[in-house]
């Protein structure tokens, strides 16, 4: 499903009827985008292609589809390793799906908090949260891993809790600001009524704020499964175990294979761990683009 | 800390937000809302805590020892100031990691701006294809960070890779881009580059944004197309122009993905694309330096820093914020 609709946000000022002809040559704008969308997606349909060809073929033909249609590397790369492919994508998926959880938990409540309740620093807390936006997770990377070796958790029985745990703790700040800057969106009047009703914080938080979050939480979740699901660095620094990886440790060791007929399987694989990703893109294309629209602009 | 709010009168302002808490009345439950609020804070003030804030001053003590994540604790050695003298006076991989990725930046981020501006502006003009292809634009943003989509660059760039291909259809002898020193970090700034979408989408909300009155002004004294262009969209634009430019600028800073696949995690060849990040990874995570890799993050978080504040404060010379505040 794709939109067609063009308007994104709401236009301010007068009416859109006055919005410009398309002035000039129509035509040649329309042949130019057609030229950038070929540029655009020849990496991707060359991949798809590429996955697809024997192995003569992908030394001898770099065009785009094969001759022969070869979906033995499919099989061949889902058992490359002494761990199948099927392990590192549950591994992947359950770690994806416990950030999607943990992250729309601990950040609505947080986002509660900033957006509606009145305590003691409030202010301050919310500089301090903006502020952790800045931070660059290589930068706390160092720190964590310290941390969480000292505990023993890195490599220890269940080693995705050092992954996990952070998401739990609403350290994710992007999500925590998108949800505050929605929650101020919703009427006051509406917590008036509860009140009213003799409804208390916890009570506006349960019938008022969690149900018309719903947006936010969606847009947070998808958001946090495939940044999560892309993502490498913490996954390749805190998973040492081959059975513990996730797609992405898996597929970096087809580099180390340097020999030419792991290319196959290794684009197989690739095609594969991305079309989650492809899937999503597909069913929330509109509002993947406008969550990044709402919360990046409206600062 | 005290958790108890009473009434304050002194604290009366304007604003709706003080009228509600005035109606709401009795100190009873505004001392419930002070506690709810640290209540619902709590997660967010442990992760604070637990694993940002203490760590991060750990991880600043140790930036000053020899720890190397084997030894114990009680075992690590006072340095000084040794680590940070080492990088800045007898690394000299360190500052080559620097060079790498201030190139990166300086050369990606505009050229990815630019076409995101570019694009944005060809799709702008109200019309119905234009939801597809601002979908079909956005696509690689999504994929583009990705380990599989770094594998597939640099086999495409490779020797016998499609872009070799495309070149011979003109003539051109290509060669195996990423193992040429010269061009192994080029190949990762078209990779950025292709990522163009983000910010594409956000321009494109900017732009929606600009009164349409202000273009048939300019048109009725006469301006044409490419000073309509300078004189009303780049300024009414310059707001969204900073903030993708300081957004974009501290991603270019942190590319390591890519990077990482390229040179199996070496920085190769000859050390061409070693981004900041990745010399960072090498020395902590596989020299297991952890006390030098401490002092790299931190060094790392204050340039950061100082990079962003430099973007602010000359951003007043050339952002325009049509509300007539400038931040």
């Amino acid at each position: 499903m794709v939109a067609v609709t063009p308007t994104a946000g709401v236009p301010t000022g007068p009416a859109p009827t006055a919005r410009r002809r398309p002035a000039g040559r129509p035509v040649l704008r329309l042949l130019i985008l057609v030229a950038i969308v070929a540029v655009v997606l020849y990496p991707l349909i060359w991949m798809v292609g590429t996955s697809v060809k024997s192995q003569e073929e992908i030394v001898n033909n770099v065009g785009l589809l094969p001759e022969r249609f070869t979906p033995g590397n499919y099989t061949a790369g889902w058992s490359n390793f002494d761990v199948s492919f099927g392990r590192f994508f549950l591994n992947s998926a359950m770690v994806s799906l416990l950030t999607v959880v943990g992250n729309g938990l601990s950040c609505l409540l947080a986002a509660y908090a900033f957006a509606r309740l009145r305590f003691r620093l409030r202010g301050m807390w919310f500089a301090v949260m903006i502020g952790t936006l800045l931070l660059p997770q290589h930068v706390l990377i160092v720190p964590q891993y310290i941390l969480f070796r000292t505990l023993g958790l890195v490599g220890g029985d269940w080693p995705y809790l050092p992954l996990l745990i952070p998401q739990f703790l609403a350290t994710e700040a992007f999500f925590v600001f998108l949800m505050v800057q929605f929650m101020r969106g919703v009427p006051r009047e509406l917590d008036e009524a509860a009140r009213i009703d003799g409804a208390g914080p916890y009570g506006i938080f349960r019938h008022i704020i969690l149900p018309l979050s719903r947006p936010a939480l969606v847009t947070t979740a998808i958001f946090s499964f495939i940044w999560t699901w892309n993502d490498f660095f913490r996954q390749l620094v805190f998973l040492s175990q081959l059975e513990d990886y996730t797609v992405p440790v898996a597929l970096t060791l087809f580099i180390d294979s340097t020999s030419q007929s792991a290319v196959g399987p290794m684009f197989a694989m690739s095609v594969l761990s991305l079309l989650p990703v492809f899937l999503f893109f597909v069913a929330f294309q509109r509002m993947l683009v406008e969550g990044i629209n709402t919360s990046g602009i409206k600062g | 800390m005290a958790l108890t709010t009473a009434p304050d009168p002194t604290r009366r302002g304007p604003g709706t937000d003080r009228a509600h808490a005035e109606r709401r009345g009795p100190g009873r439950l505004r001392h419930s809302e002070g506690l709810a609020g640290y209540v619902f804070l709590s997660p967010w003030l442990i992760g604070l805590m637990g694993v940002t804030a203490i760590p991060m001053l750990l991880s600043l003590y140790l930036s000053f020892t020899n720890y190397d994540i084997l030894t114990p604790f009680s075992e690590v050695e006072w340095v000084g100031l040794a680590n940070y003298e080492r990088m800045f006076t007898a690394d000299p991989s360190y500052w080559h990691a620097v060079r790498v990725t201030l190139t990166f930046a300086l050369i990606a981020v505009p050229l990815k701006l630019a076409a995101a501006l570019g694009v944005a502006l060809l799709l702008n003009r109200a019309w119905r294809g234009v939801g597809l292809f601002r979908g079909l634009f956005y696509l690689p943003s999504l994929l583009g960070g990705s380990v599989a989509l770094a594998i597939v660059w640099v086999n495409m760039f490779n020797r016998d890779g499609a872009f070799n291909s495309l070149l011979s259809l003109f003539g051109i002898q290509g060669k195996p881009w990423v193992n040429d020193p010269d061009w192994a970090l080029e190949t990762l700034m078209v990779l950025a580059i292709w990522q163009f979408g983000a910010p594409m989408v956000i321009f494109l909300a900017g732009l929606k944004q600009v009164p349409t009155e202000l273009y048939e002004a300019a048109s009725v004294d006469g301006a044409g197309r490419f000073r309509q262009f300078r004189n009303v969209t780049l300024p009414m634009l310059s707001p969204v122009i900073f903030f993708n430019l300081v957004l974009e600028t501290i991603n270019g800073f942190q590319g390591f993905t890519a990077a990482f696949v390229l040179s199996n995690g070496t920085g190769g060849p000859v050390d061409s694309t070693l981004m900041y990040t990745l010399n960072l990874y090498i020395t902590g995570f596989t020299d297991l330096e952890m006390g030098y890799a401490s002092a790299m993050a931190w060094v790392f978080l204050l340039a950061i820093a100082v990079i962003t504040a430099i973007f602010f404060s000359t951003g007043r010379f050339w952002v325009h914020y049509s509300d007539g505040e400038d931040r």
